[in-house]
C-alpha cells in the first residue's frame, strides 16, 4: 500500500447474471476520506457495485483493489490468483455495509446487535465492546434504546441501530444502499443526519447509493452517474446536479426533481 | 412440463418392469403379489372416497353455528387424530363385534382408513375455509344469500381448490397406509410380499418390487394433485 | 356387551403398562435418532454437488414415498442377507428413525429457507465467519419454524410404534395382541391401547403447543 493508491478501485470489472450483463467492464475508484454518491436510473447496477464490494456477489472478471491490494484475488509468485476465504476475510474487515431493509437480527436487542460481530466475530472484550457499542449508540441518538428488539423499533430507529452496528466492526470503507428508501417520510431525516456526521468527520470512505439529489449535493465531494452498468457521466455535485453535460443525465435528474 | 414427462416415465418404467417380470423368474411369486395389489388399491380408492367425504363433513361441521354439530364433529377429530390407526383397525375388527357390529375384513379396513384420514383432512378443509376471504362472505350477503347457500355455492368452491396440496399429500399418507391392513386379515401387497417371502426367500427382489409399486402409486397421486393444483390457480388468477 | 374389571386389573393393565415402558423408548430412541438422521439427510441435500444432492433428494423422496411397515419388514428380512443380524427391536428403531430423517430433513430446509438473504447478507457484510453466522445468526431464528413441526413428529413417531408389533416387538400393541389370542378376549386390552394413544397424544399435543409459544417468545420479540 502507498499513498497514491486509492482506497477502493475497480479495475474492469463485469458482472454477469445469466446473459444480463450488470456492470460493463466498469473502472471506478474512491479515494481515501472521500464521499462518492452513485445515482442512476432504477436497474443500472447501482446496488451490484456495492455488493460486489461487499463480497456479496462473485464477478466474472476484474479486479478490485483495496488499498493497493486485490481483494477477489491475491497473489502468489507474481501472480493474481483467486483469492482464499481468508485473504478475503482479511481484506473485508476494512469494509462496512448498510442495507436498503436494515437487515438487523430479530432476535437481539439493539446492543446484542451491536456487540455481536465484534465480540464473536473478532473476539473483542465483551465488556470493552459494550462499552463502545453504548457510545455508538449515543451517537446515533439510541442509547435509550439499548435492550429494545428491532421490532420494538420505527425504521428510522433500526437503520440508525444498523449504522452503529456496521461502525462497531470499525471500518474504514462505508457502503450505503439507498438507507433511506424503507423508511416513512418523517423518518428519513433522522438517518440523513447521522450519515451527514460520518460524511463530514473526514474519517471515512463513503459509497452513497441514494435518490436524495439534495443530500447528495450537500455532502458528498463526487457523483456518478450510472447507467447500463457504466459510469456515463461524474464530477462535483454542483458541476453534475445543477449543469450536467450528458443528455441522459439530464432526462435522468430531471424526472427524479420532477417527481418530487 | 417435467413433472409431466417425469409421470409419464414413470409409467412406462412400472409398465417395462412388469412385462419383464411376467416373463422372467419373477412368475413364482409376482402373480400372489399382483393379487395383492389388487386388494390394497380397491382398500385405497373406497378409503379415499370415505377420507374425502368425512373431511368436507367434520371440516365443515366444525365451523357449524350449532354448537351440538361443532362438538361432534371436533370429538371425531381429536379421538380420530389422537389414535394409532393400527389400533383403530384392531377395535373396529375385534372389539366392535362384542357391541354387535360384525364388519367384514375390507369394511373394517375402509372404515378404519377413511375415519382416521377424514380426521386429518378436515382440519385441511377448516383451514382452507378459513382461508376464504371475508369480503366473499360480505358480498354473499349483500346478494341476501342465505347461509347454506352462501356455503355451497361461494364458500367451498374456493376453498376446495385451497385443500388440493393438503388433501393429495395426505392421500399419498392414505396409501401409504394401507400397508396396515393385514391386521384385519386382509391379503394386501405388504402381506402377500411377507408370505412370498417366506415361501421363496427372495426378500430383496420381493421387498425391491414392493417398495417400487408403492412408490408409483405415491408419485402417480403427487403428479395428479399437482396438475388438478396448477389447473386451479390458473383458474383462480384468472377470476382475481 | 361385557366388560370384565377383574381381568382388567388383573391381566391387561400390568401386561400393558410392561410394554409401555418399550413403546415409550422406542419412540425416543427412534426421534433422537431421526434428529440427527435428518440433520446428515439435510446437509447432503443442500451439497454444493450436484449428484450428491440429487441422489439425497430421490432418497428422501423415496423414504417419504413408501410405507414405514414396508421399510420395518425390508430391513428386518434384508439384514441378515447381509450378515446383520440385530433384535427386532432394534431393527424397528432403526426403520423408523430412517423414515422420519427423511421427514425432519425437510423440515430442517424449510426452516433455513424461511430465513431472509438479508440475514446472511448482514452476516457476511459483519465478516462472519460461515460457522459463526450459523450458530448465532441463522440456526436461532430457524428454530421458531422448526421445532413445533419436530415436536409433531414426536408424536407420529409415538402413533407408529404400533407397527413394531408386526415384528414381534414387544411395545404395547403387541401386548394387546398377544393377550387376545391368549385369553380369546380383545376388548380391554384394545381398547385400554386406545385410550393409551389418545390422552398421551392429546397431552402431548397441548405440551407441543406450549413449547411453540415459549419458543416464540423467546427467540421473536
Ligand atoms: N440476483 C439477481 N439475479 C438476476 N438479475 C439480477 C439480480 N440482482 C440484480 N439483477 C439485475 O441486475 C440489474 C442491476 O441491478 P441493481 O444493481 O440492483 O440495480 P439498481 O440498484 O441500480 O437499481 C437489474 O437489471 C437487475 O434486474
Ligand atoms: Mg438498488
Amino acid at each position: 500500500m502507498s499513498d497514491r493508491d486509492p482506497k477502493v478501485r475497480f479495475e474492469k470489472v463485469t458482472k454477469t447474471y445469466g446473459t444480463l450483463q450488470v456492470l460493463d467492464s466498469l473502472d471506478f475508484h474512491a479515494d481515501n476520506g472521500e464521499v462518492v454518491t452513485v445515482i442512476g436510473p432504477s436497474g443500472s447496477g447501482k446496488t451490484t457495485v456495492l455488493r460486489v464490494l461487499m463480497t456479496l456477489e462473485d464477478i466474472q472478471s476484474g479486479v478490485i483493489y483495496i488499498d493497493g491490494e486485490p481483494l477477489n484475488k491475491m497473489s502468489r509468485g507474481g501472480r493474481l490468483v483467486p483469492a482464499s476465504k481468508a485473504h478475503v476475510r482479511r481484506i473485508r474487515a476494512k469494509i462496512g455495509m448498510v442495507f436498503q431493509n436494515f437487515n438487523l437480527f430479530p432476535h437481539m436487542t439493539a446492543l446484542q446487535n451491536c456487540i455481536e460481530a465484534p465480540v464473536h466475530g473478532k473476539g473483542v472484550a465483551k465488556g470493552q465492546a459494550t462499552t463502545e457499542a453504548l457510545e455508538l449508540l449515543d451517537m446515533v441518538g439510541l442509547a435509550d434504546k439499548r435492550d429494545h428488539y428491532p421490532s420494538q423499533l420505527s425504521g428510522g430507529q433500526q437503520q440508525r441501530v444498523a449504522i452503529a452496528r456496521t461502525l462497531a466492526m470499525r471500518p474504514e470503507i462505508l457502503l450505503f444502499d439507498e438507507p433511506t428508501s424503507a423508511l416513512d417520510p418523517e423518518m428519513v431525516g433522522e438517518v440523513l443526519n447521522v450519515i451527514r456526521d460520518l460524511a463530514r468527520s473526514g474519517r471515512y470512505t463513503i459509497l452513497l447509493v441514494t435518490h436524495q439529489m439534495g443530500f447528495a449535493r450537500e455532502v458528498s465531494d463526487r457523483v456518478c452517474f450510472f447507467d447500463g452498468g457504466r459510469i456515463l457521466e461524474e464530477g462535483a455535485p454542483r458541476d453534475l446536479l445543477g449543469d450536467p453535460r450528458n443528455e441522459r443525465t439530464r432526462q435522468f435528474l430531471s424526472k427524479v426533481l420532477e417527481a418530487r | 412440463m417435467s413433472r409431466r414427462l417425469a409421470a409419464v416415465l414413470v409409467l412406462l418404467g412400472f409398465l417395462a418392469g412388469l412385462a419383464i417380470a411376467t416373463f422372467s423368474e419373477y412368475r413364482i411369486f409376482l402373480p400372489a403379489l399382483l393379487r395383492g395389489a389388487v386388494v390394497t388399491v380397491k382398500v385405497g380408492v373406497l378409503s379415499i372416497a370415505l377420507f374425502y367425504a368425512m373431511a368436507f363433513i367434520a371440516g365443515i361441521g366444525r365451523l357449524n353455528k350449532n354448537r351440538i354439530i361443532r362438538y361432534t364433529a371436533t370429538v371425531y377429530i381429536e379421538v380420530f387424530r389422537g389414535t394409532s390407526l393400527l389400533v383403530i383397525l384392531f377395535w373396529l375388527f375385534f372389539v366392535l363385534p362384542e357391541f354387535g357390529v360384525i364388519l367384514s375384513p375390507l369394511a373394517a379396513a375402509v372404515l378404519g382408513m377413511g375415519l382416521n384420514y377424514g380426521a386429518y383432512g378436515a382440519e385441511v378443509v377448516r383451514g382452507a375455509i378459513l382461508a376464504v376471504p371475508r369480503g366473499q362472505y360480505e358480498a354473499s350477503l349483500a346478494l341476501n344469500m342465505t347461509p347454506r347457500k352462501q356455503m355451497l355455492r361461494v364458500v367451498l368452491p374456493q376453498a376446495v381448490l385451497v385443500t388440493i396440496p393438503g388433501l393429495s399429500n395426505l392421500t399419498i399418507e392414505l396409501i401409504k397406509a394401507t400397508a396396515l391392513v393385514s391386521a384385519v386379515t386382509l391379503v394386501d401387497i405388504t402381506f402377500a410380499s411377507v408370505q412370498q417371502n417366506q415361501i421363496h426367500l427372495r426378500t430383496i427382489d420381493i421387498f425391491v418390487i414392493t417398495l417400487l409399486l408403492y412408490y408409483c402409486l405415491a408419485q402417480f397421486v403427487r403428479f395428479g394433485g399437482g396438475m388438478l393444483e396448477a389447473r386451479a390457480s390458473r383458474h383462480l388468477a384468472k377470476a382475481r | 356387551m361385557d366388560w370384565r374389571w377383574d381381568f382388567t386389573f388383573d391381566v391387561v393393565l400390568p401386561q400393558l403398562w410392561a410394554a409401555a415402558g418399550i413403546t415409550v423408548y422406542a419412540t425416543v430412541v427412534s426421534f433422537l435418532l431421526a434428529l440427527v438422521g435428518g440433520l446428515v439427510l439435510m446437509t447432503l441435500k443442500v451439497s454444493k454437488n450436484p449428484v450428491v444432492s440429487f441422489v439425497a433428494g430421490e432418497f428422501i423422496e423415496f423414504i417419504r414415498s413408501t410405507p414405514l411397515l414396508v421399510q420395518i419388514f425390508f430391513l428386518f428380512f434384508v439384514l441378515p442377507e447381509f450378515g446383520i443380524t440385530l433384535p427386532p427391536l432394534t431393527t424397528g428403531i432403526l426403520a423408523i428413525a430412517l423414515y422420519n430423517s427423511s421427514l425432519c430433513a425437510e423440515v430442517y430446509r424449510a426452516g433455513l429457507l424461511a430465513i431472509p438473504r438479508g440475514q446472511y447478507e448482514a452476516a457476511v457484510a459483519l465478516n462472519m465467519s460461515p460457522r459463526h453466522a450459523f450458530r448465532r445468526v441463522i440456526m436461532p431464528q430457524s428454530l421458531p419454524p422448526i421445532v413445533p413441526a419436530l415436536g409433531n413428529y414426536l408424536i407420529a413417531i409415538f402413533k407408529e410404534t404400533p407397527l413394531l408389533s408386526f415384528v414381534a416387538v414387544g411395545e404395547i400393541m403387541h401386548a394387546s395382541k398377544l393377550i387376545g389370542s391368549e385369553y380369546y378376549r380383545f376388548t380391554e386390552a384394545i381398547t385400554i391401547a386406545g385410550i393409551f394413544f389418545l390422552v398421551m397424544s392429546l397431552v402431548s399435543a397441548q405440551l407441543v403447543r406450549a413449547v411453540e409459544q415459549y419458543v416464540n417468545r423467546s427467540i421473536l420479540h
